[in-house]
């Protein structure tokens, strides 16, 4: 999968990224692990290596933190990724029943799917007055169901490839 | 002419605020964005004012294509008259959120009108120890949960000596950090977000005010990656302050050398644990520490170290503005000043309260928070996060502080009160404790981690109607080994929802073969 929002993995690019980083911080792994997901859309696993070098720590370690964290992804992100909240604030008002109108709708149009990805469980987006709630690539939306969700989509995938 | 507020707030933007923003603009509005009043039921909720600083009406539930239709007046049937006669807004005592709401968020000029810094020039006209001395009297007890008095912790921290990082020689720089807790991962709270972007130089005002008084020269926020709004606003406010002076090297003139970065999480909710979020900034897996050492002696990387919530940080520039005597009035018992509530799920009116402690569950729900969205009978209200004990309505005459909440088997945590009607089924929120654990667990200690997992096979097992009776006696030990064996709250506290469940609601974890036979 790739997603042409993000640059193609480039080894002088991530040693620019953490260089300085490694430089300035006492405790450097995590912030490199971000720092290369922020600029490539995930962490190859050629990331994990150069940070255990750069940092002076075995892969292990590094890769130790990359699995802790269910933000850091060893993929690329789907081009729109879909985000429902699967907290208990959304779910008194109806987040699993969404979830299950979204996997269905996702189901029905291999489109939408391959475009929004598998929606990973997400803990609570802060939108626990106005539930349920969604990351639509990144954007909040309040009182989410499918066909807003759905336009939502269309929307960013709209402003994606006018830039 | 008249100025139209449009809020920047991130559950404003998710209802639609931006294009009401653009719409009013396209039609050559003038549009401040300003913080969140916190009538959430309510967002987008637009004000106009006559002058800047004037006072204000509003509408409740703007669209973009009302604004296309015409500037909403007195006589569109979403008007809500002077926003601050509403009775929700009128019946708040509001401290930590004086501003929010009110000012755009990102002006310096707006907050210092508002009587920001007024704080932090009083304390920088008062010795360090004088400032510590003013928390602990104000009373301040720590917003995360745990309630310790936040005076205490920083005697603490103002006692011990500067130290080089841990593995550095003893001639390396010496520091003391504050690190915000800005890991607001429990469901049904949003006050830390809201503050940071709605009040942003209220934290940073707090922060120094801290680093003054313990004499610390680093500060951080650890902020989740759930919450990009507040990371860009929070971050657009430093630049602001270090422009301004009131961050970076001789702060308002003084000798005061403090500046504060933004570290962003990486979604682990026990980061929110204060040791597994100092084991995160240091960059590694987030796993729980035991204490001792408390990390007001070695903190972050060794050194002695503040760690505070947003929310009693935040509380700091009112305490020195108005006086730790008057906040000290607010409350009762030990649970003094205000805390800002927030009312969550399935809630007519959610949002925002910040009033005194003391204030009863059943005022909060009912008379500010209008009973269910969906209108059906409420069925169980969790309060304090998914780790707070599910109350039936019966238990709500229960007065929301610290010492009263415990007493009635639940807990206060970080002041979010969710609402769940009727079609509810507990012994499923009870499972989904168990497996919130399963996800969330740092690993480190047996009985969270393996604890539940095994907690979700037993659950399911007794709704299945196998054993019944055998397996909920192995759940009510399973319970009690995490709740007696857990290295932190995660596994200490997952029992709380899952027995409260068991306890309050027992129809709901009968089997359907059981309940019908």
């Amino acid at each position: 999968m790739s997603n042409a929002r993000y640059p193609k993995w480039q080894a002088e690019a991530a040693e620019a990224l953490i260089a300085p980083i490694v430089a300035s911080e006492p405790g450097p792994v995590l912030l490199c692990l971000q720092a290369v997901q922020g600029h490539f859309g995930y962490v190859p696993s050629d990331a994990v290596a150069m940070i255990a070098q750069a940092c002076n720590v075995s892969r292990a370690d590094v890769h130790g933190v990359f699995t802790f964290y269910a933000d850091l992804r060893h993929t690329a992100p789907p081009a729109v990724p879909v985000r429902l909240c699967a907290a208990e604030a959304c779910q008194a008002m109806g987040g699993r029943e969404l979830k299950a109108e979204w996997a269905k709708a996702c189901g029905d149009d291999a489109d939408l799917a391959e475009l929004t990805g598998v929606d990973e469980p997400i803990f609570c987006l802060g939108n626990c007055a106005l539930g349920p709630a969604a990351l639509v690539d990144g954007e909040l939306m309040g009182c989410a169901d499918v066909a807003r969700l759905k336009a939502a989509v269309t929307h960013a995938q709209a402003v994606g490839e006018g830039v | 002419m008249s100025i139209w507020f449009v809020p920047r707030d991130a559950a404003a933007r998710s209802m639609g605020a931006d294009a009401v923003a653009s719409a009013l603009e396209a039609r050559g509005e003038t549009v401040i964005r300003n913080g969140s009043r916190g009538m959430l039921w309510m967002e987008p909720l637009v004000e106009r004012a006559d002058e800047r600083h004037g006072p204000r009406v509003g509408w409740s539930n703007v669209s973009a294509g009302q604004i296309d239709a015409g500037l909403p007046d007195e006589q569109s049937n979403n008007f809500i008259g002077a926003v601050e006669d509403v009775d929700y807004l009128a019946k708040q005592n509001r401290w930590i959120y004086e501003r929010v709401g009110i000012t755009d968020p990102v002006d310096p000029e707006d907050y210092e009108a508002h009587g920001g810094l007024t704080g932090l020039k009083n304390a920088l006209s008062m010795s360090g120890g004088d400032v510590v001395q003013a928390v602990t009297d104000s009373g301040l007890r720590g917003r995360g949960g745990a309630g310790f008095p936040a005076g205490i912790k920083w005697r603490t921290v103002a006692d011990q000596p500067p130290a080089p990082h841990a593995g550095e020689s003893q001639n390396a720089p010496a520091h003391k950090y504050i690190c915000v807790n800005a890991d607001e991962g429990d469901s049904g709270t949003f006050a830390d977000r809201m503050l940071m972007e709605g009040d942003p130089f209220c934290l940073l005002e707090g922060m120094t005010i801290a680093a003054y008084a313990v004499g610390a020269d680093r500060g951080l926020v650890y902020l989740r990656s759930e919450y990009p709004d507040a990371i860009a606003t929070l971050q657009t406010a430093i630049w602001i302050a270090r422009e301004q002076g009131w961050l970076g090297d001789n702060i308002l003139g003084s000798d005061l050398c403090f500046d504060v970065e933004i570290r962003v999480g990486a979604g682990s909710y026990v980061c929110g644990e204060e040791t597994a979020m100092l084991e995160s900034l240091e960059g590694r897996r987030g796993m729980v520490r035991a204490k001792p050492p408390l990390p007001a002696i070695k903190g972050l990387f060794g050194t002695p170290t503040v760690i505070n919530n947003v929310l009693t940080i935040a509380s700091v520039p009112s305490i020195l503005a108005r006086g730790a005597e008057a906040y000290a009035a607010l409350g009762r018992n030990r649970s003094l000043g205000t805390q800002v509530f927030q009312l969550a799920g399935n809630i007519a009116r959610g949002g925002i309260v910040e009033t005194a402690f003391g204030i009863s569950a059943k005022a909060l729900i009912e008379d500010f928070g209008g009973g269910t969205r969906s209108g059906r009978p409420l069925r169980a209200v969790q309060i304090g996060g998914p780790l707070g004990a599910y109350l039936s309505p019966e238990k709500l005459d229960v007065a929301m502080d610290y010492e009263a909440l415990i007493e009635a088997g639940g807990m206060i945590g970080h002041g979010g009160v969710v609402l769940f009607d009727d079609s509810v089924n507990m012994a499923e929120q009870a499972r989904f404790a168990m497996d919130f654990c399963v996800e969330e667990s740092c690993g480190k200690c047996t009985p969270c981690r393996i604890g539940a997992v095994r907690g979700v096979e037993t659950i399911d097992k007794i709704r299945a109607g196998k054993d019944v009776e055998a397996n909920t006696e192995l759940l009510r030990d399973l319970c009690d080994v995490m709740t007696q064996g857990s290295l932190c709250a995660m596994g200490g506290l997952t029992p709380n929802p899952v027995l409260s469940a068991l306890n309050t609601f027992p129809e709901d974890f009968a089997s359907p073969v059981i309940a019908t036979g």
